[in-house]
C-alpha cells in the first residue's frame, strides 16, 4: 500500500510513451497494447491496495503516502491575522472512498480500454496513438484527482481531466463541430473552475492549511452554519460552483451534449463513468464541510433534483441515440446531487458507483449500435437491430432495467436509496425525484425501443455492385454499399457525426475491419462485445454491497464509506478538538439514526413504489414505441409548442450565446476600441509630442546654440580682419609701437610718484 | 650752477631720444644702426657718470660691457645688411616687409 | 667754472652732432659726424675722470665699429638716396611727437627726482690698486672675471655669425 503512487503514475507513463514514441513509431495494435497494459496494471495494484485497506479495521482506513514537497512551504497570513505556513505535498491518500474511485476509475477504465482497441481500430495510425495517449492521460489526471489528499493535488487532477475531456472531445479536430463543442467543454468547466479556485483560496484563508483531513478536522470543532451564511457556507458554495461545472449541473451544463462529438468511448470514460462524478467525488470528500453548511446543501438539492427533472424532460424528445445517454448522464448526475445535499453521502457515492457500470455499458452499446451501422446515429433510421446485434442488446437491456431502477439489478439499490433519503429529508424533493424516475424509465424504454424493437428503418445493403449503388446515389438515397453515403447524409442539427467517415478509414485495414462496402448492421468483434459483458455482470451485482437494512442487507456499503464522510477522531487532539469531535461523531450517527424514525415498513412501501412507478414508465414507454407508435407522433402534433421547447433544449444554449457570450464579445470588442484608440492614442500622442518637442529643439539647436557658436567665429574673423592690420611689416612701426609702451610706462610712473 | 649728474642724465636723455628718432624715422637701414650706436652711448654716459660720481668704478666696468656687446652687435647686423643688399638690391627698410599681413 | 664751460660746450657738440647723423641724407657724411660724436663722447668720459674708458671707446667704437659701417657703406654704395618712397604706413610724425613727449616726460622725472631726492652716498670702494684703469682690470679680472669671459665668447659667436652671413656661398 505504499506504492499508491505507482497507481497513477502508470497510465501517465503509458500516455508519455505513447506521446512521445507512439505517435511516430508505433502500430495501432502497440499503441492499444501499451495503455491497456498500464491501465491493466494500475487495476492490480488498486486491487492488490485495496485488498489491504480492507484488512484494516474500519476506522483506521487512512493511508497517507507522500511522494515530495511540491510547494515548500512559504509563510502566507490567514483571514484570521496569522501567518500560517504554506506547504503543499504531493501525497496521495487511500480512504474508503478514494479507494472505491481508484476501482471504478481503473476497472472500467481498463474495459473502455480494451474496447477501443476495435472501435478506434479505423483511424490512422498516428490518431489511434494519439487516442491513448489522451485516455491514458486523462486516467493519470483522474487518479491524481480521487487520491490527492490535498486540494492542491486534487485541484491539478480537477484541470487535468478537464484538459483531457478538451483533447477527447476535440479528437477529430478537423471537424468544426468537434473543436467547437471541445472548446465549449473547457471554456465551461473553466468557468466552474473558478468557482473551486475561489473556495480553495477561502478554504486556505480560513483554515490555514489544504489538507483535507486537517480542513475536516479543523472544520469539525467549528459551529454548524445552521441560521446564517457565514465563511463555510461560502466555501461550500464556490466548490459546488466548481462540482457544476465539471459534473455537468444546471448552468453549466452545457457542454456535456455537445461533447458527444467525441468518439464513443470518450463519452463512456469520461462523461459517464468518471469525469463527471469528479463533482460528486469532491462533494463527498468534504462531507464534513458542508455538513456544517445547511443553506448550502438545499441549494445542491435543489440544483441537483431540478437538473434530473430538466435533463429528463429534454431527452424524451431526442433522437440521436448518444444524445439521449448524455441527457440521461445529466438527470443521474442531478441526481447524485441531490444525495449528497439531503445528506445521504454514500447513497451518493453508492448511485456513483452504480451509474459509472451501467452508464458506460448503455454508452458502449450504443458505440456497438453506431459501428455496426456504419456510423449512423439517429435512432429514427433504426429499428429491429434485435436480431443482428443480441450481445448488444442484452447488455443494453441490462443497463436499461438497471437505469429505470428495476430490482434485483443495481440500479434499483441505489437510486431507491437516494429517494428514501430525499423522502425523509426534504418531500418536495422527493415528489420531484419520483417523477424524474418516471421519465427515465420512459426515456430508456424508448431508446431500447426505437433501436432494438420494432422493424428496420435503416438504409438497405446489398452485396457490392456498382450500378445498384449508381442507381442508388442518382436517386439521392443512401446506398448502404456506396462509401460515400455512410450516414453522412440526413444530418438535422441535432446530431452528431460518428466523425469524418468518408475521409478516414478506407486505407488500410490493419487490426479491427475496414469500412469497405456496408455489409449491414452485424455483431461487434470480441473486443468490444467482452466489455459489454462485463460491465453487465457489474451493472447486475455492484447493487449488491448496498442491500438496505430494511430488506434484510446489512447496507454495508454506507458502513464503508462513512468514515471518509466524518472527521476521523484519531486524528483530533485536545480537549475542546475531542468535543468537537465527540459533537460530529454524535451528529453522525445522530444523523444515521435520524432516518428510523421512519419505519421500516414505510421503506419497504416507498421501495415498491419506486419500482411501480419504474414499471409504469416501461409500459408507456412501450406502448407509445412498440405496439402503437402513431400515438407518440399524434401526441407530438398536440403538444408541438411544448415538443419544440424540448427538442431545443429550452433555449438555453441560445440564452447563454446572446447574453454571456454576446456580452463577452462585446465587451471584448469595446476594450479593443478602448485599446485602440485610448491606450494607442496615448503613446501615439506621446510619440507625436517627442515628434514636436524634438522640432523645437532642432530650431534652438540650429538658432541659438548654433549661432553663438557663429556669432563667436564671426567675432573673431571681423575682430581679426582689423586687428591685423597692427602687422604692418615695418620695422620701425614696431618700434613706434614700442616707444608707445615706454611712453605709458613712464606716463604711468610719472603720475603714480 | 655745478654739474650734477642730472646734467648728465638729460643729456644722456636727448641722446637717447635724438637716437630714438633717428631709429623711427629713418629709411636707411645703415642709418638706424648708427643711430642705435648713438642710444648705446647714452647708455654709456649716464653709466660713467654715476660712476664717477659714485667713486665706483663699477660703472666703468659696465660700460666696458656695452661697448663690446654693442661691437657685437654691429658685426652681426651689418653682415645681415649685406646679405639683404644682396638678395633685394636696397637699403631701404621699408622694402623689409615681408611679414606684413 | 671751466668744468661747466667744458661741459656744456661738449654737450652741444654730442647733441648737434647726433642731430646731424640723423638727419644728414648722405650716408658717408652720417657716418663721419657718428665718429666725431664719439670722440666728443670720449672727451666727456676724461672730463669724468674715466680715461681708460676713453681710450676704448676711441678705439673701439671710433675705430672699430665705424670703420665696419664705412666698409658696408662702399659695399652697398648707392649712386642715389634710398629714401626714394616710403611706405604710406608709416607714421613719422606720430612718431616725432612720441619722441618728445617721452622726452619732457624723462626730463621732468630726472628734475624732478633731483629736488626731491637726498644726495646718495655710498661706501668707498677699497680696492688694492690705485689709479683708473688698474682698478677697472682689477674688477675685471677678480670680480667679473665670468662675464667678461661670456662678453669674449659673444664676440667670438658675432665674428663668426657675421662671417657666415656676410658670405656669398656658405
Amino acid at each position: 500500500m505504499k506504492y499508491i503512487w505507482l497507481i497513477p503514475l502508470l497510465p501517465g507513463l503509458g500516455a508519455a510513451i505513447n506521446g512521445l514514441l507512439g505517435i511516430r513509431y508505433f502500430s495501432r495494435k502497440a499503441s492499444g497494447a501499451i495503455a491497456c497494459t498500464m491501465m491493466l496494471a494500475a487495476l492490480g495494484l488498486s486491487l492488490v491496495a485495496f485488498w489491504q485497506m480492507l484488512g484494516l479495521p474500519a476506522d483506521a482506513r487512512g493511508v497517507d503516502v507522500v511522494v515530495a514537497q511540491w510547494i515548500p512551504s512559504i509563510p502566507l497570513a490567514t483571514s484570521n491575522g496569522q501567518v500560517g505556513m504554506f506547504g503543499v505535498p504531493w501525497g496521495y491518500r487511500l480512504d474508503p472512498l478514494s479507494g472505491m474511485m481508484i476501482l471504478v476509475v481503473t476497472g472500467i477504465g481498463t474495459l473502455i480500454h480494451v474496447y477501443s482497441t476495435a472501435y478506434m481500430a479505423d483511424e490512422p495510425r498516428g490518431g489511434v496513438a494519439r487516442f491513448f495517449c489522451y485516455l491514458n492521460l486523462f486516467c493519470f489526471f483522474m487518479l491524481n484527482l480521487v487520491l490527492g489528499d490535498n486540494f492542491l493535488v486534487m485541484f491539478v487532477g480537477w484541470e487535468g481531466v478537464g484538459l483531457c475531456s478538451y483533447l477527447l472531445i476535440g479528437y477529430w479536430y478537423e471537424k468544426k463541430s468537434a473543436s467547437d463543442a471541445g472548446k465549449k467543454a473547457f471554456i465551461t468547466n473553466r468557468i466552474g473552475d473558478w468557482g473551486f479556485v475561489l473556495g480553495v483560496f477561502l478554504i486556505y484563508s480560513t483554515f490555514g492549511t489544504l489538507d483535507f483531513r486537517a480542513v475536516q478536522n479543523a472544520a469539525a470543532t467549528m459551529p454548524v452554519e445552521a441560521m446564517h451564511f457565514g465563511v463555510l457556507s461560502f466555501i461550500c458554495l464556490f466548490l459546488f460552483v466548481g462540482a457544476t461545472g465539471k459534473s455537468a449541473q444546471i448552468p453549466l451544463f452545457v457542454w456535456l451534449p455537445d461533447a458527444m462529438e467525441g468518439p464513443t468511448p470518450v463519452s463512456a470514460l469520461i462523461h459517464a463513468a468518471t469525469m463527471v462524478t469528479a463533482g460528486v467525488y469532491m462533494l463527498g470528500r468534504n462531507a464534513v464541510l458542508f455538513s456544517h453548511a445547511p443553506y448550502v446543501m438545499t441549494i445542491v438539492a435543489i440544483v441537483g433534483v431540478l437538473t434530473a427533472l430538466m435533463a429528463a424532460t429534454i431527452g424524451l424528445v431526442q433522437y440521436d441515440i448518444k444524445r439521449v445517454l448524455a441527457y440521461s448522464t445529466v438527470s443521474q448526475l442531478g441526481y447524485m446531487f441531490t444525495a449528497m445535499g439531503v445528506g445521504a453521502f454514500s447513497a451518493g457515492a453508492f448511485h456513483l458507483m452504480t451509474h459509472a457500470f451501467f452508464k458506460a455499458l448503455l454508452f458502449l452499446g450504443s458505440g456497438s449500435v453506431i459501428h455496426a451501422m456504419g456510423g449512423e446515429q439517429d435512432m429514427r433510421k433504426m429499428g429491429g437491430l434485435k436480431k443482428y446485434l443480441p450481445v448488444t442488446f442484452a447488455t443494453m437491456m441490462v443497463g436499461t432495467l438497471a437505469i429505470s431502477g428495476i430490482i434485483p439489478l443495481s440500479g434499483f439499490f441505489s437510486k431507491d436509496e437516494i429517494l428514501f433519503q430525499a423522502f425523509v429529508h426534504n418531500k418536495v424533493v422527493w415528489v420531484v425525484a419520483v417523477i424524474t424516475a418516471a421519465m427515465t424509465a420512459f426515456y430508456m424504454w424508448r431508446l431500447m425501443s426505437m433501436t432494438f424493437f420494432g422493424g428496420y428503418n435503416g438504409p438497405a445493403w446489398e452485396t457490392s455492385s456498382h450500378a445498384a449503388v449508381a442507381t442508388a446515389a442518382a436517386h439521392h438515397v443512401p446506398h448502404p454499399a456506396d462509401p460515400h453515403a455512410h450516414g453522412q447524409a440526413h444530418k438535422d442539427d441535432h446530431e452528431v457525426s460518428h466523425g469524418p467517415a468518408d475521409t478516414h478509414g478506407h486505407d488500410d485495414h490493419g487490426g479491427g475491419h475496414g469500412h469497405g462496402p456496408w455489409h449491414g448492421p452485424h455483431e461487434s468483434p470480441t473486443p468490444m462485445t467482452f466489455p459489454l459483458m462485463a460491465l453487465a455482470v457489474g451493472a447486475i451485482v455492484a447493487g449488491l454491497v448496498g442491500v438496505p437494512i430494511a430488506m434484510g442487507g446489512s447496507n454495508a456499503i454506507e458502513k464503508f464509506l462513512e468514515p471518509s464522510f466524518t472527521a476521523s477522531e484519531s486524528a483530533v487532539a485536545g480537549e475542546g478538538a475531542a468535543k468537537g469531535a465527540e459533537a460530529s461523531a454524535e451528529a453522525a450517527s445522530a444523523e444515521h439514526e435520524a432516518e428510523p424514525h421512519v419505519s421500516v415498513n414505510v421503506e419497504r412501501g416507498l421501495m415498491l413504489f419506486s419500482l411501480f412507478v419504474a414499471i409504469c414508465g416501461i409500459a408507456v414507454a412501450h406502448k407509445f414505441y412498440v405496439k402503437n407508435p402513431e400515438i407518440s407522433d399524434g401526441l407530438a402534433e398536440q403538444w408541438a409548442g411544448a415538443h419544440k421547447v424540448l427538442s431545443n433544449k429550452y433555449y438555453v444554449d441560445e440564452a447563454y450565446d446572446a447574453t454571456v457570450i454576446s456580452g463577452t464579445f462585446a465587451a471584448g470588442k469595446g476594450l479593443w476600441t478602448v485599446d485602440r484608440n485610448v491606450v494607442d492614442g496615448v503613446v501615439n500622442g506621446s510619440g507625436w509630442i517627442t515628434i514636436i518637442s524634438a522640432w523645437f529643439s532642432g530650431l534652438t539647436d540650429r538658432t541659438v546654440v548654433d549661432g553663438l557658436v557663429n556669432l563667436v567665429g564671426r567675432i573673431c574673423e571681423e575682430g581679426s580682419f582689423w586687428f591685423r592690420k597692427i602687422q604692418t611689416g615695418l620695422v620701425q612701426n614696431y618700434a613706434l609701437l614700442m616707444l608707445f609702451g615706454v611712453f605709458a610706462f613712464v606716463s604711468i610712473y610719472l603720475f603714480m610718484r | 650752477m655745478p654739474i650734477t649728474p642730472t646734467h648728465y642724465m638729460l643729456l644722456s636723455a636727448a641722446l637717447f631720444i635724438i637716437g630714438v628718432i633717428g631709429v623711427m624715422v629713418r629709411r636707411n637701414i645703415i642709418i638706424i644702426f648708427m643711430s642705435i650706436e648713438l642710444i648705446l652711448n647714452a647708455v654709456n654716459i649716464n653709466l660713467i657718470a654715476f660712476s664717477d660720481q659714485l667713486h665706483n668704478v663699477i660703472g666703468q666696468v659696465f660700460a666696458v660691457f656695452v661697448i663690446a656687446v654693442a661691437a657685437a652687435e654691429a658685426a652681426v647686423g651689418l653682415g645681415i645688411i649685406l646679405a639683404f643688399y644682396r638678395n633685394k638690391e636696397s637699403v631701404n627698410i621699408d622694402e623689409m616687409n615681408l611679414m606684413r599681413w | 667754472m671751466a668744468h661747466a664751460i667744458a661741459f656744456y660746450t661738449l654737450a652741444a657738440f654730442i647733441l648737434g652732432f647726433a642731430i646731424l647723423v640723423v638727419t644728414t641724407k648722405d650716408t658717408v657724411h652720417s657716418v663721419l659726424f657718428l665718429v666725431l660724436d664719439f670722440l666728443f663722447v670720449a672727451a666727456l668720459y676724461v672730463m669724468l675722470n674715466a680715461p681708460f674708458l676713453a681710450v676704448i671707446q676711441v678705439l673701439v667704437y671710433a675705430g672699430g665699429i665705424v670703420v665696419l659701417y664705412l666698409f658696408v657703406v662702399m659695399l652697398v654704395n648707392l649712386k642715389r638716396p634710398p629714401e626714394a618712397h616710403s611706405d604710406p604706413h608709416r607714421m613719422t610724425k606720430f612718431g616725432f611727437g612720441l619722441a618728445g613727449a617721452v622726452l619732457i616726460e624723462l626730463g621732468a622725472i630726472v628734475v624732478s627726482g633731483y629736488m626731491k631726492a637726498p644726495a646718495v652716498t655710498s661706501p668707498a670702494q677699497n680696492l688694492p690698486v690705485s689709479g683708473n684703469t688698474e682698478q677697472v682690470g682689477w674688477l675685471l679680472y677678480t670680480n667679473y672675471l665670468i662675464p667678461f669671459e661670456i662678453a669674449s665668447m659673444l664676440l667670438l659667436v658675432a665674428m663668426i655669425g657675421a662671417i657666415v652671413l656676410a658670405k656669398r656661398e656658405l
